[in-house]
């Protein structure tokens, strides 16, 4: 093991951690943008550049969307529908 | 059972579970040793038998495009189950001036440094996007991740405030249809093969004049085209439910 690769897979442990700790969703939503990042970067220098393309797309990028848009509707809409759950 | 009884439990659990999981990580090949000889075989003849220079596409499109199919389907049955599972219900409607609601927005995002920069990143993500979907044959890339590319091209509209521009440019009709289109494109594809007698999703087409160019690796590049409509509108699919919804109030 090179010392790039155990570079990024310390980098990914603390990034997984960093998600699993962070307690308010919308900044684990961030942070689990960054470990996609970083998952990604992980996945390039194990010479796989087409899954690093397929993780930075989706885990970077699509999943804090889609998880982000989410959260605004569960929590944006609360006021105007009478303080239901 | 009280918290005491319950770390107890779980010290328990954990100490079992790290020991199998030591034990388990001790019996894998170790690291960047392959142990199949699947993998190496296609390594060596893919790019000859294909002219595809991305082994990884000639895989997924060609030699096992048929998981693939199965694959990409998945995520046409996610899309599909989102727009079915957030369709607007009878007591639901929509907020009373979405139109209004955007104009504010707009004016709230009226940041000038965050719109031009969205704007100005719109028109090279679309090139990016279809240079690695029409590339997933040469380069690194295909029609998966080019898809996705794609999609966060239109989503870069809306994150600069503009969302009127946003469904304008992703009306509900052209995305079912391209999404539609792109799934059935892939399934087709294989039909054709069987047409002229060969077997389901093989590649038929003539593989071009030489390896690493666009026009070669016969349906592999064609493959890699529909499923980068597919994508792209799936995703613009799922985002634009999930848009509309922030839009939807409850009775």
């Amino acid at each position: 093991m090179t010392p790039l690769l155990a570079v990024v897979f310390t980098l990914a442990g603390l990034g997984a951690t960093a998600v699993v700790t962070t307690r308010q969703p919308s900044r684990q939503v961030v942070m689990l943008s960054i470990y996609g990042l970083v998952l990604a970067v992980l996945f390039f220098v194990v010479q796989q550049p087409d899954v690093a393309l397929s993780q930075f797309t989706v885990g970077a990028v699509v999943l804090p969307i889609v998880v982000m848009l989410t959260l605004r509707k569960v929590s944006g809409n609360r006021p105007e529908d009478g303080g239901g759950p | 059972m009280t918290a005491r009884q319950r770390q107890v439990v779980f010290l328990v659990a954990m100490a079992g579970l790290a020991a199998l999981y030591l034990a388990a990580i001790g019996g894998l090949p170790g690291f960047g040793h392959y142990p199949g000889a699947y993998g190496d075989v296609v390594d060596s003849v893919g790019v000859a038998a294909r002219k595809a220079t991305d082994v990884v596409t000639a895989v997924n499109f060609d030699i096992r495009g048929f998981d693939t199919l199965g694959e990409e389907f998945i995520l046409f049955a996610a899309a599909t189950g989102v727009s079915v599972v957030l369709r607007a219900l009878r007591e639901e409607r929509e907020a009373p001036a979405p139109v209004e609601e955007a104009a504010r927005r707009r004016e709230r995002s009226r940041n000038a440094a965050v719109r031009v920069a969205c704007m100005c990143s719109v028109g090279p993500t679309v090139v990016v996007g279809w240079n690695i979907v029409s590339h997933g044959q040469v380069n690194p890339g295909g029609g998966f991740q080019g898809g996705v590319i794609l999609a966060t091209a239109v989503l870069l509209v809306y994150l600069g405030g503009q969302f009127l521009t946003f469904r304008r440019i992703s009306p509900a009709d052209l995305l079912d249809a391209a999404e539609g289109a792109g799934a059935a494109g892939f399934a087709l594809i294989g039909v054709g093969a069987l047409a002229v007698g060969s077997a389901y999703l093989a590649n038929v087409l003539p593989l071009g004049p030489s390896r690493g160019v666009v026009d070669s690796s016969g349906t592999i590049a064609l493959i890699s085209f529909v499923v980068g409509v597919e994508v792209a509108a799936s995703m613009l699919v799922i985002v634009s439910e999930l848009l509309e919804q922030t839009l939807l109030v409850k009775p």
